[in-house]
């Protein structure tokens, strides 16, 4: 409460809803899993190195388990060996879980139509946030993590409680 | 508004476990009465560089047999070309090797070139150089912030990737595009040097030797990273070339073959360079050959600045190269082109070419045939990841299971390379 108290200086107290405190927690320490599939993923890795450090938002530390990581950043093309391993790391984080589609080719294929790509990742997972991009620029990454949070800042209890 | 997934997990993924026994023969039989252990690494690992997905067999932590399973990463790129005029499909090589987009556009246009006969000129030659130089310096920065990320090194990566940022920024410049420029077109580049570049450039070549001395004495004083890397993973000259390496990885192990001293493309010839080598071949030497890369382009860059010819940019024949918007308006024939070339696209022959250059990977080489319509009948690419991932096994062998990752990191495998 440190932070907290100097800014308020006497005022002494605050008081603030349970979703709201939640909230702020979750949207301030969100922390991606470790994964990559393509040429996205290179752009993702440009994203939290040191021209537009993305730890600026909270997210510096990737983990490589998914047991510990609250976003996965569908980073590259998905392809149908690569699907149900992916399915897999997202079944194996823990709720609350957020999924980001990061370039065309996890949105909807991009420019590969065939029979090795699956259209769009959201054939397979629950997507909060499409990045679109061929690979999309680090800027607009952080544009999609920013929108996720305003989107994690309105949940409601009713929400969890569906899971 | 919850999206209901189609697929579910559990059918599916009990599938792709597989059982122990539809390994004989590949693993030795003490695997099969589990005697040693089989583990995978991947294709979900921080350290296997992408999707590679290694199946090993261990005894204790010693590595018995190492198997790489690829094709987690099957794009299907060279079918689609085949349903694309030559010059579309120039945007799909970009997303092969995606560390350096440029060479990969450089050797199909190459191969398309040698195809239809197509001329380049001196200029665009000449810019060429420059960009797959400054793309293989790139690409070297992510293969040094990654390669030393994983093993243990965190500071690198940031110094890596900030000089890489100002090389992305260059790129953008010329096309557009940080990444995926494909500014290679058939018979030149998309379009001339902007009045921005050069100065950036030259600023380039300024200050960057002096990183690149950063990055060496950062890790070559560092007995972590000496302990780390020598002696590991060590490929004898001959064994280097059986197992068909190539570029720095090949290098590495003492053997002189670098393509652009072998057989020159793009003015290569023109240029003074050394192709460093190693000694040992191991994992040390790999990066130590790379580190000199970094110097050694840099110098080339320097030699193709100052003696950047005038002249077109793309070449002049209007049979290939659409007409720039200005003749548009004056003449009928400018017109028919501009039609003919954007709806149809132009035809090569019914002929064969395969063409290789040296990427910052090795050897990339492109297989072409043309069926003397707007659409190649087959395109391959002989792609340098591919032939390092085998060879991972005989690298590996006998190795501790911490030395992998540094082997790993050290043939500076792209998957989007090897899968395609």
């Amino acid at each position: 409460m440190g932070v907290v108290s100097s800014k308020l200086g006497n005022l002494g107290v605050v008081t603030t809803s349970l979703e709201d405190a939640i909230n702020w927690a979750r949207t301030g320490a969100m922390w991606p899993l470790l994964f990559g599939l393509a040429c996205c993923a290179i752009e993702m890795m440009s994203t939290q190195a040191s021209n537009y450090d993305l730890s600026r938002f909270g997210m510096e530390l990737n983990r490589a388990s998914p047991r510990q990581s609250d976003l996965i950043i569908v980073a590259g093309r998905v392809t149908r060996k690569m699907a149900p391993v992916l399915r897999q790391l997202y079944d194996q984080m823990a709720s609350p879980k957020y999924v980001i589609s990061m370039g065309d080719c996890a949105s909807c294929g991009g420019v590969y139509n065939n029979y090795a790509i699956v259209q769009g990742v959201d054939e397979i997972l629950p997507v909060d946030v499409y990045v679109a991009g061929c690979p999309p620029r680090p800027e607009q990454l952080i544009h999609g993590i920013l929108t996720l949070q305003e989107k994690v800042k309105t949940e409601r209890w009713a929400d969890w409680i569906k899971g | 508004m919850a999206i209901t997934p189609v697929a579910q997990p559990t059918e599916s993924v009990a599938k792709w476990e597989g059982s122990v026994e539809e390994l004989r023969g590949l693993v030795s039989d003490r695997a099969m009465t589990g005697e040693t252990l089989l583990l995978n690494m991947g294709p979900h690992h921080p350290s296997t560089h992408g999707v590679l997905r290694l199946l090993l067999e261990l005894d204790g932590e010693q590595i018995v047999t190492c198997m790489p399973d690829i094709g987690y990463l099957h794009t299907g790129i060279e079918k689609n070309i085949e349903s694309k005029s030559y010059e579309k499909a120039v945007t799909l090589t970009d997303r092969m090797d995606y560390l350096s987009p440029m060479s990969n556009n450089m050797v199909y246009c190459l191969a398309v070139e040698r195809l239809t006969g197509l001329d380049v000129p001196e200029r665009a030659q000449a810019i060429r150089v420059i960009c797959l130089e400054l793309a293989r310096i790139a690409s070297h920065c992510v293969w040094l912030g990654t390669h030393a990320l994983d093993m243990g090194a965190m500071s690198i990566f940031l110094y890596a990737f900030r000089e890489r940022e100002f090389i992305l920024d260059m790129f953008e410049m010329l096309s557009g595009q940080r990444m995926m420029g494909s500014y290679f077109r058939p018979g030149g580049v998309w379009r001339d040097l902007v009045p921005e570049f050069m100065p950036a450039l030259e600023k380039f070549v300024d200050f960057m030797p002096a990183k690149v001395d950063d990055y060496e004495s950062l890790l070559v004083s560092n007995p972590i990273w000496i302990d780390r890397t020598q002696g590991i993973g060590v490929v004898e000259p001959e064994e280097a070339l059986n197992l068909g390496l190539s570029g720095p990885t090949l290098r590495a192990s003492g053997v002189n073959w670098d393509i652009r001293k072998a057989e020159p493309y793009s003015g290569y010839d023109r240029y003074e360079f050394d192709v460093p080598l190693g000694e040992h071949g191991d994992v040390y030497d790999r990066f130590f050959v790379r580190m000199q890369e970094f110097r050694q382009s840099i110098r080339i860059i320097k030699q193709a600045m100052k003696a950047l010819p005038g002249g077109p940019f793309r070449s002049q024949n209007r049979k290939f190269v659409p007409p720039p918007r200005a003749e548009l308006g004056q003449s009928m024939e400018a017109v028919i082109h501009h039609f003919k070339l954007w709806t149809e696209g132009f035809s090569a022959p019914d002929e064969e070419v395969y063409v290789s250059i040296e990427s910052p990977r090795g050897e990339i080489g492109c297989y072409l045939h043309g069926t003397g319509g707007n659409k190649p009948r087959r395109v391959h690419f002989k792609t340098p990841s591919f032939m390092h991932i085998s060879a991972l096994g005989a690298m590996s062998k006998n190795h501790m299971l911490a030395d992998l990752v540094g082997i790993v990191g050290s043939i500076d495998c792209v998957l989007g390379d090897s899968d395609r």
